[in-house]
């Protein structure tokens, strides 16, 4: 699936979106921006509570194409100003980052998650 | 017997790899329109015409039994049996591909014979797909075409970052800016992809050098992150003045941090900086004392090259 495709999932609401239709094959859960760092796949959505300005950093350096952000946090508006300028799209959910990483996971079809 | 139309000996060994590795299962056309042996011939005719085929297979199940092509629709317009059934006047001589064969056995098939179209069976017996010479034709364009762009990408690469050696840039890094924390590997990413270096190359340079800058905006009292490059590598350098790693051996430990509940609510401070740059660098050196802590890092730009 593309990056716009996350906005079709319920309860999601998108904050900012690149107009390239960047694939997204795969996803990872985490507030700790250094594993996050060294091991969110390249072409992934971050499902995360961390709303702040470092995480368009981290997301821009590991080509993470996408943000969600969980629990209601709301965006600061030097995040959202920075991830335009990163090309990286932000959603924001009331949902837990577990209700919205299974959301996700239903979304690329990965119903095998960990059983490999 | 020409097989192929290019020599299999001396031809590159980008289009002999393309040739042999794809398979007719990644060509063939397995959106499938078939008919009954009770099929009446005008009811194929009308299927023809409708789904711009010319060739119909004729199944039992998932068993091909015949074909009827244009040509029998032609004789049975012009002999009269059109109405008659396919089972009467199907062509039952078959000629069939099997999904596991290369490509090259395909076309050498349509050199063979004159068929325009040849049913795909698996290794059940049973029908899975059409092939056609249209079909390997655009397959082979896109594979080219891929294989093309690589090829160039990776010629271009090379002199690009000929291009790129012998900078050395210099970041400042203060202690607690957390407002400009990225700028430095930002910019080492933004080179490194203009100099058209491999995107995971790319992200193990990005790793490590926002690593290493957010270890001096949190642990330092402020230094420097210098980045040098060289045609074959890639050394970043991050410098600091205190206050130096007690334990070196703890920092490198995942998992192992002393960074503040503030740090640790931001994300960070969780124990992987070290241990992050160490496993995506090639080659890795730590030094500290009270006067400051240098790490070396290198990265090497074309590994795959070296391979060669």
């Amino acid at each position: 699936m593309v990056v716009r495709d996350l906005a079709n999932i319920q309860g999601f609401s998108q904050q900012c979106i690149s107009d390239e239709p960047f694939e997204i094959s795969d996803a990872y859960t985490g507030d700790l921006l250094s594993d996050v760092m060294g091991n969110a796949p390249s072409d992934s959505v971050l499902i995360t509570i961390q709303a702040h300005k470092n995480t368009v950093a981290v997301a821009s350096l590991a080509q993470i194409r996408a943000l969600v952000i969980c629990n209601n946090r709301s965006i600061p508006p030097d995040m959202l100003q920075a991830a335009k300028e990163e090309e990286i799209a932000i959603f924001t959910t009331e949902d837990t980052q577990f209700e919205a990483s299974c959301k996700i996971a239903s979304a690329l079809g990965r119903f095998d998650a960990g059983q490999n | 017997m020409q097989e192929i139309p290019i020599n299999t000996y001396t031809s590159p060994n980008v289009i002999l790899e393309l040739i042999y590795r794809l398979k007719v299962k990644d060509v063939m056309t397995t959106d499938l329109v078939t008919a009954t042996k009770e099929t009446k011939l005008r009811q194929i005719q009308y299927i023809m015409r409708e789904k711009q085929v010319t060739g119909l297979p004729i199944v039992v199940g998932k068993r091909l039994i015949g074909i009827v092509s244009m040509d029998d629709i032609i004789q049975a317009l012009d002999k009269g049996y059109i109405e008659e059934t396919a089972q009467e006047h199907m062509t039952r001589n078959l000629i069939v591909l099997e999904d596991d064969m290369p490509i090259s056995f395909a076309i050498s098939y349509f050199d063979r014979f004159s068929y325009h179209r040849f049913p795909v069976l698996n290794r059940h017996k049973e029908l899975v797909g059409m092939i056609t010479s249209r079909d390997i034709t655009s397959t082979l364009l896109v594979e080219i075409n891929r294989e093309i762009e690589e090829l160039e990408k990776r010629t271009c690469t090379s002199s690009l970052s000929q291009e790129m050696s012998g900078e050395i840039h210099t970041y400042s890094i203060m202690k607690n800016d957390f407002e400009n924390a990225g700028y430095a590997s930002t910019e080492i990413k933004k080179r490194l992809k203009s100099a058209q270096i491999a995107p995971h190359i790319i992200r193990r340079a990005a790793i490590a050098s926002y690593e290493l800058e957010m270890n001096l905006v949190v642990h330092s009292d402020g230094g420097e992150l210098i980045a040098e490059y060289s045609p074959q590598t890639l050394q970043i350098t991050a410098k600091d003045s205190g206050p130096g790693i007690p334990d070196i051996e703890a920092a490198m430990t995942a998992g192992w941090s002393t960074a503040s509940e503030w740090i640790r609510s931001l994300g960070f401070g969780a124990g992987m900086g070290l241990p992050n740059v160490k496993s995506v660098a090639d080659d890795f050196t730590i030094e500290s004392g009270r006067n400051g802590t240098t790490v070396v890092c290198t990265i090497e730009l074309h590994p795959n090259h070296e391979e060669e």
